[in-house]
């Protein structure tokens, strides 16, 4: 009897078939967001595995071809919804790049402390939740209030917490206050003494070597055929990161380290993640020394025909009405041009690519979704694990839905 | 048999029975509470001062719940699951004595129910049973994932059984007697077993975290892999009965371990106070002792729970089969050695 015929696996209803059919989500709580697997087991090994992908697909790129360039942030927020200012400030950089908008050096260190900000916020997600499948629970409770410290400053800084929307094309909306600065100072001092407890607590910790090290073993050129990028191929040992090897937002003028692996196991892309953490504290801890040298309360491009103008200046000033239709109309003067912009999300390389033909939004834009590009190699890196390997290793991928289906 | 031993006897059973669902009860609250601690959280702290309330609130919602079972499933094995997991989990403390004999006037009351001479070979007995609960309540659900906690289960405990009759064999060497009330005779004083057995004790507890089915041996109902495990499709006070009895088996393996290796109600310096109290009430001290032993395990067992992460289903069965078993092999032929030895000279 044919149930569906996407499932292969699905269709074999034989009563003396030995292998067991096991629908791994779409609301298992291993799977972190909508998605289904199915499985085909022999025992608790995995044979074959089917993904099913678009549980929740909200059409975003085609939704994008019907907004003016600003409208198109908030979607950008909910693409991977852990880390959304990278998302945010990915998409702001690409709009820069087709409207040829160079920024204040200050914006761009702030936008970096953004950045940081957020990339840390996602990999405690992806390090927690390993350590939570794994059946340490506390690890997940005790870091994740830091992700909480995380949102309060996105909230000093534009209002919202979790699809923050940060920022305008050319900018941002407004100067970070004095009240972030020490959020983000105070969150500097405390951070680092939870991260090495953290570390304590899993690095050497025997049990979880032995379920993550040799586990989903991935080499190099496996990861670089599936275009793997971010952190799982750095995991691997290629040494790819977009700020070193297309650096944006003034990334060049940083001192940081990219970490690799060897074996690209999970225990490697687990201890990446840890020390990506590191290295952003120490980014941040530089932006915060930049700014002070810059010059006070610049936050965005002097840029009035595409930066938004204050509503003060709307009601009081003809100019600025003028300004204010014209980009809210979407009749800007955007060239007819195609661009590539890609940002190290959380996930690995974030790109948009965007084609505009002179009108009021894109004629096409795509996102990169890292997500759904390192996603694909999971259900055949399934094969010949066993369960509880497959999930930890699921989770390791940090698989977040919302990039997955766009 | 008197009239007033079967009351006395009633009374105890009671009693025991009364403590052993408190403490069970509370045992849930505890585990929040520390758990909170450990994660840097408040817990519960809604229901009355401290949330002490919790756990009768907990009751109150379990009961209130609406019951589902499942259409496919096998309904009289689905409701006899649970049952058998709580009843085996409610009778093994039948053998442990909780405290040194009360003399009240001439009258002396055991603080045991009941001092069969195979004491230990019953706990085996209804520890082994236990398992069956979770089977039955595993395969009744017909959901994949109770199947597969049901399986992973029964292989679990089935090895670590092995392992834990291996290192009580090396004690009874010791002590020569099956009866639980001799073994905590003679541990009087501080001459407690664990100071003779540490191996044995240490394998002992291994086996005791994986008995209850607690972290890091928790496999059965990891909810990241196995959603609920076997309790996946149970619902209402059926559900509660799994978790309860989880609780009133740590309870148990607690105080088993302290019978067995911690000396049991003994303490350094009974024989002073039993002197200068009495023995009507100097048992009573002992009795708390021995609780203080049994709270200082259970907080152990949650300790552990919220710091460790668990363990893969083939690592579980190297450590119990090539681990634990050899060692226990050895810690008995090491501990008949040393007897032989011992008693020649």
């Amino acid at each position: 009897m044919n149930i569906n015929q996407n499932h292969p696996l699905l269709t074999d209803n034989d009563p003396q078939e030995e292998l067991v059919t096991l629908n791994l989500g779409p609301t298992h709580p291993a799977t972190h967001g909508v998605f289904q697997n199915v499985l085909q087991l022999d025992g608790e090994r995995i044979v074959s595995g089917v993904s099913t992908i678009g549980y929740i697909h909200r059409a975003f790129e085609k939704i994008a071809e019907h907004r003016p360039f600003y409208q198109i942030t908030p979607l950008t927020d909910r693409l991977n919804y852990c880390s959304s200012p990278i998302n945010n400030m990915g998409w702001h950089m690409t709009v820069e790049k087709l409207l040829n908008i160079k920024l204040p050096k200050r914006v761009d260190y702030l936008r970096v402390i953004v950045m940081e900000l957020s990339r840390i916020a996602d990999h405690i997600i992806c390090n927690t939740i390993i350590g939570q499948d794994t059946g340490a629970t506390t690890t997940f409770l005790y870091l994740f209030q830091f992700r909480e410290h995380i949102y309060e400053i996105f909230e000093e800084v534009c209002g919202a917490r979790l699809t923050t929307n940060i920022g305008r094309i050319g900018g941002f909306e407004r100067d970070f206050n004095a009240i972030a600065f020490a959020k983000i100072r105070k969150f500097l001092k405390e951070f680092p003494d939870a991260l090495r407890e953290f570390e304590k607590l899993l690095n050497r910790n025997r049990i979880f070597i032995d379920r993550t090290a040799g586990v989903a073993r991935v080499s190099a050129e496996q990861a670089l055929d599936y275009s793997w990028t971010g952190p799982l191929l750095r995991a691997t040992g290629v040494d790819y990161d977009v700020r070193v090897s297309e650096p944006y937002s003034s990334y060049e003028e940083f001192d940081f380290e990219v970490p690799v692996g060897t074996s690209g196991d999970i225990y490697d892309r687990f201890l990446v993640r840890n020390e990506e953490m590191w290295q952003s504290v120490r980014l941040i801890t530089q932006a915060l020394d930049k700014i002070e040298k810059e010059p006070k309360g610049i936050f965005h491009a002097d840029v009035p025909e595409f930066y938004l103008p204050a509503k003060e200046e709307v009601y009081n000033n003809m100019e600025a009405l003028i300004y204010h239709f014209k980009i809210v109309m979407g009749e800007i003067d955007a060239p007819r041009a195609e661009v590539y912009h890609a940002v190290e999300g959380g996930n690995g390389e974030l790109g948009f690519y965007l084609i505009n033909d002179g009108g009021r939004t894109p004629y096409r834009l795509h996102f990169r979704r890292p997500s759904f590009i390192n996603y694909q190699m999971f259900a055949p890196m399934s094969k010949g694990m066993l369960l509880s390997d497959a999930i930890i290793n699921m989770s390791s991928m940090n698989i977040i839905a919302g990039e997955l289906d766009a | 048999m008197d009239a007033a031993f079967v009351i006395e006897k009633f009374i105890l059973v009671a009693v025991i029975f009364g403590v052993s669902l408190l403490i069970a009860m509370y045992s849930t609250y505890a585990e929040r509470k520390v758990a909170a601690f450990l994660q840097d959280r408040l817990g519960p702290d809604r229901a009355g001062p401290f949330g002490i309330l919790q756990p009768l609130a907990d009751g109150v919602k379990m009961f209130m719940k609406e019951e589902i079972v499942p259409a496919t499933s096998n309904r009289w094995l689905f409701m006899v699951g649970p049952g058998l997991a709580m009843l085996t989990a409610c009778i093994a403390s039948a053998v442990i004595p909780w405290g040194s004999p009360i003399a009240i006037g001439d009258r002396v009351i055991s603080l045991q129910v009941t001092d069969i001479n195979v004491g230990v070979l019953y706990i085996f007995g209804v520890v082994s049973l236990g398992v069956y609960g979770v089977m039955i309540g595993g395969w009744a659900s017909n959901n994949k994932y109770s199947l597969l906690s049901a399986i992973r289960a029964a292989s679990q405990n089935i090895s670590y059984e092995i392992a834990m009759g291996l290192s009580i064999i090396a004690l009874l060497l010791l002590t020569n007697t099956l009866s639980l009330k001799e073994i905590v005779a003679q541990q009087h004083g501080w001459h407690w077993n664990v100071l003779y057995q540490p191996v044995g004790f240490l394998i002992f507890m291994v086996c005791a975290f994986a008995e209850t089915n607690r972290a890091p041996f928790d496999l059965p109902e990891c909810e990241t892999e196995l959603i609920g495990g076997y309790h996946t499709e149970y619902s209402s006070m059926k559900l509660g009965f799994y978790l309860f009895a989880e609780y009133i088996n740590m309870f148990i393996s607690s105080a088993v371990m302290a019978t067995l290796y911690w000396g049991g109600y003994n303490y350094p310096g009974m024989d002073y106070v039993a002197a200068t109290l009495g023995t009507t009430w100097a048992p009573l001290i002992g009795t708390a002792v021995f609780f203080l032993k049994i709270f200082a395990f259970i907080f152990f067992f949650m300790w552990v729970r919220w710091t460790i992460p668990r363990f893969r289903y083939d690592q579980l069965m190297n450590l119990g089969w090539k681990g634990l078993i050899p060692l226990a092999i050895a810690n008995i032929i090491v501990t008949g050695v040393v007897i032989a030895i011992v008693e020649k000279f």
